[in-house]
């Protein structure tokens, strides 16, 4: 008999490899048009840009190789480091913004009428987004006849005081808190104020009664109760809107200022994309791409090491 | 009878403190949204003043917000300025391919990635999540280049393909598809059902909300994208709707009726659609939001 328990064992063997192997080949039917995309259009181009940033190339004339130079020209090149201090300041909307999402989420949970009305007014920016905000924008920061300045000069002449309000675009002095304004206005109630919504009818509401029995009053049940539970979600916020700072300010100075007054609100991006497709300094244009990179990962990196479990997870 | 009057009492100093709480939530939550909506209000105001008008100086200051007479002439004049009946099928197009690319091909590879086994699986799926840290400017230069080797500068394919194959979208539909419960595709591989019908009958109803969310969050992305299209195109006809109203820009720096009927023009379907699908939006973004 024991030929025959083998026979079964073998066919069995033999059935388990074929449903192995259709399924691996279902498998890669599944993947393949991601997968081809993927490599062509993300995978391959991350190490085709780490060559090209050793490469001095035009479009025009054959690329040559150059080593490190773009790196030591892009170390010692103060346009460069002017750029990506524009950059960080343009990242004080960060802060700015994500208090205003969570004091406006705050309110919003007060179990209110009306909170659908609100968030949808809250949340038009976001949908809006773009080069038509950059434009409304330019309008109302119009020296002359511009929302602000007239609103500035109305209220100069109720106070009897000679108020003029500043060359918002084309003041070096006034330019970036010009954009920070406008970004605090457009992020402000859009994807993070949700999240925080979101985040604020999780916390468990014992706690609060656990609290209110202690005699805590509202400002310390929320430093006490709230902050802590909804940390997870400020991290996560933050995190992601320095990642997309670092990258981010192309749009808004493209439309509305041109990188301008003097180079003020030029980003890093800005300057990647000027020095591609403006002035075809490809290799320059990766190598600064992959610092950007860099700067990222670094960041991150960071991140993990110190705050990694400075959070309140429950 | 007094121990009574005093939890009355007591109710009601809660009853105005609560009452006083919603007094300030409201008044914080109105002051804000005046804030909000006051530029969109100048914009439309500005959209319908005879051109021009906003330039002189002797006017009452209700006329910033209210024009005396609406011009709509000036939707007309900005609609003829610039092909925008053109920049809005070029945007509708490139924005619904790019969608319907990404949706499709990131489910099919989320459902490999998530529920079939095939050697090299993780490490590949290892690959996709490490790019996802990649800044696009890293491989915006590159991927130019390609379209330029292969002729595809300044055409549609050009601005669409680029944009289809993210990680992001096969990461986001893995990693839901991982929540569904394996039984339902057990019972269907015993009667026999092919590895596809699971996906397309099982798997793809089960998966409405993750799909809603990777749906609109694309076409969004693709409806408002601007840089890409911005290197891609050149020819004016070719224009997606932000590039094309820059454009519109560039020729009329100054003349903002125009410019703001032109940007009304931009948003307002976006608007309406909106309105329709918020619901989306906001489950949508507490989806994707939850890990910390």
């Amino acid at each position: 008999m024991w030929y025959r328990v083998r026979a079964v064992k073998g066919t069995a063997q033999q059935k388990f490899l074929k449903s192995s192997t259709v399924e691996a080949v279902a498998a890669f039917g599944f993947l393949a048009p991601n997968f081809i995309g993927f490599l062509l259009f993300t995978s391959l181009p991350v190490f085709a840009s780490l060559a090209l940033s050793f490469v001095s190339w035009d479009l025009f004339s054959p690329p040559r190789f150059v080593g490190f130079e773009n790196f030591v020209r892009l170390l010692q090149d103060s346009l460069f480091w002017k750029y990506c201090w524009n950059t960080i300041y343009l990242m004080l909307a960060i802060p700015i913004s994500m208090a205003g999402s969570l004091a406006l989420a705050v309110a919003l949970n007060q179990k209110l009428k009306g909170i659908v009305f609100f968030r949808t007014i809250y949340f038009l920016p976001t949908i809006c987004s773009g080069v038509a905000i950059y434009m409304l924008w330019r309008l109302l920061y119009n020296a002359d006849f511009g929302l602000f300045n007239l609103t500035i000069t109305k209220i100069g002449e109720i106070f009897h005081l000679p108020l003029k309000g500043p060359n918002w675009l084309t003041d070096e002095a006034w330019a970036k808190p010009a954009l920070i304004i406008m970004n605090v206005w457009g992020t402000v109630g859009g994807y993070n104020m949700i999240l925080y919504l979101a985040a604020l009818q999780g916390v468990p509401q014992d706690l609060y009664e656990a609290a209110a029995i202690d005699g805590a009053n509202s400002w310390q049940k929320f430093w006490n109760v709230t902050w802590p539970q909804i940390s997870p979600t400020t991290f996560f916020i933050a995190t992601m809107s320095i990642i997309g700072g670092f990258q981010s300010g192309f749009d808004p100075a493209f439309i509305m200022t041109g990188g301008g007054p003097n180079g003020s609100t030029t980003t890093i991006i800005y300057y990647i994309f000027n020095n591609a497709f403006q002035w075809h300094h490809m290799g320059y244009a990766a190598a600064i791409a992959w610092i950007l990179f860099l700067i990222i990962f670094l960041f991150t990196l960071v991140k993990w090491k110190v705050f990694g479990r400075a959070v309140y997870y429950y | 009878m007094k121990h009574e009057a005093t939890i009355e009492e007591i109710k009601r100093q809660v009853r105005i403190r609560s009452d006083a709480k919603k007094l300030l939530a409201y008044s914080f939550l109105a002051t804000g949204a005046v804030a909000m909506a006051a530029p969109f209000f100048w914009m439309i105001t500005t959209s319908l003043k005879e051109p021009g008008a906003i330039f002189s100086y002797q006017r009452a200051w209700w006329e910033d917000w209210i024009p005396l007479q609406f011009v709509w002439q000036n939707y007309v004049a900005a609609w003829k300025a610039v092909p925008f009946a053109r920049f809005y099928m070029n945007s509708l197009f490139v924005s619904l391919c790019v969608t319907a690319g990404q949706v499709v091909t990131s489910a099919l590879a989320a459902y490999a990635f998530a529920r079939l086994e095939f050697p090299g699986r993780d490490k590949i799926f290892f690959g996709y999540l490490a790019t996802m840290m990649v800044p696009g400017a890293v491989t915006m230069i590159p991927v130019f280049i390609l379209l330029r080797s292969l002729g595809w500068i300044d055409t549609y394919k050009g601005v669409i393909l680029p944009g289809v194959f993210t990680a992001y979208g096969t990461f986001l539909l893995r990693q839901f598809f991982l929540t569904l419960p394996k039984d339902l595709e057990d019972a269907a591989k015993i009667d026999g059902c092919s590895y596809f019908g699971i996906f397309w009958r099982i798997v793809l109803p089960l998966s409405k909300p993750a799909l809603a969310t990777l749906t609109t969050f694309t076409f969004m992305g693709s409806w408002l994208n601007f840089m890409w299209p911005l290197i891609v195109l050149n020819t004016h006809e070719k224009f997606t709707l932000p590039v094309g109203l820059s454009y519109f820009q560039s020729l009329h720096h100054t003349d903002w009726s125009y410019l703001m009927a032109g940007s009304l023009m931009m948003i307002l379907p976006i608007l309406v659609v909106f309105i329709f699908t918020q619901r989306y939006f906001v489950e949508g973004i507490k989806l994707t939001g939850i890990k910390g």
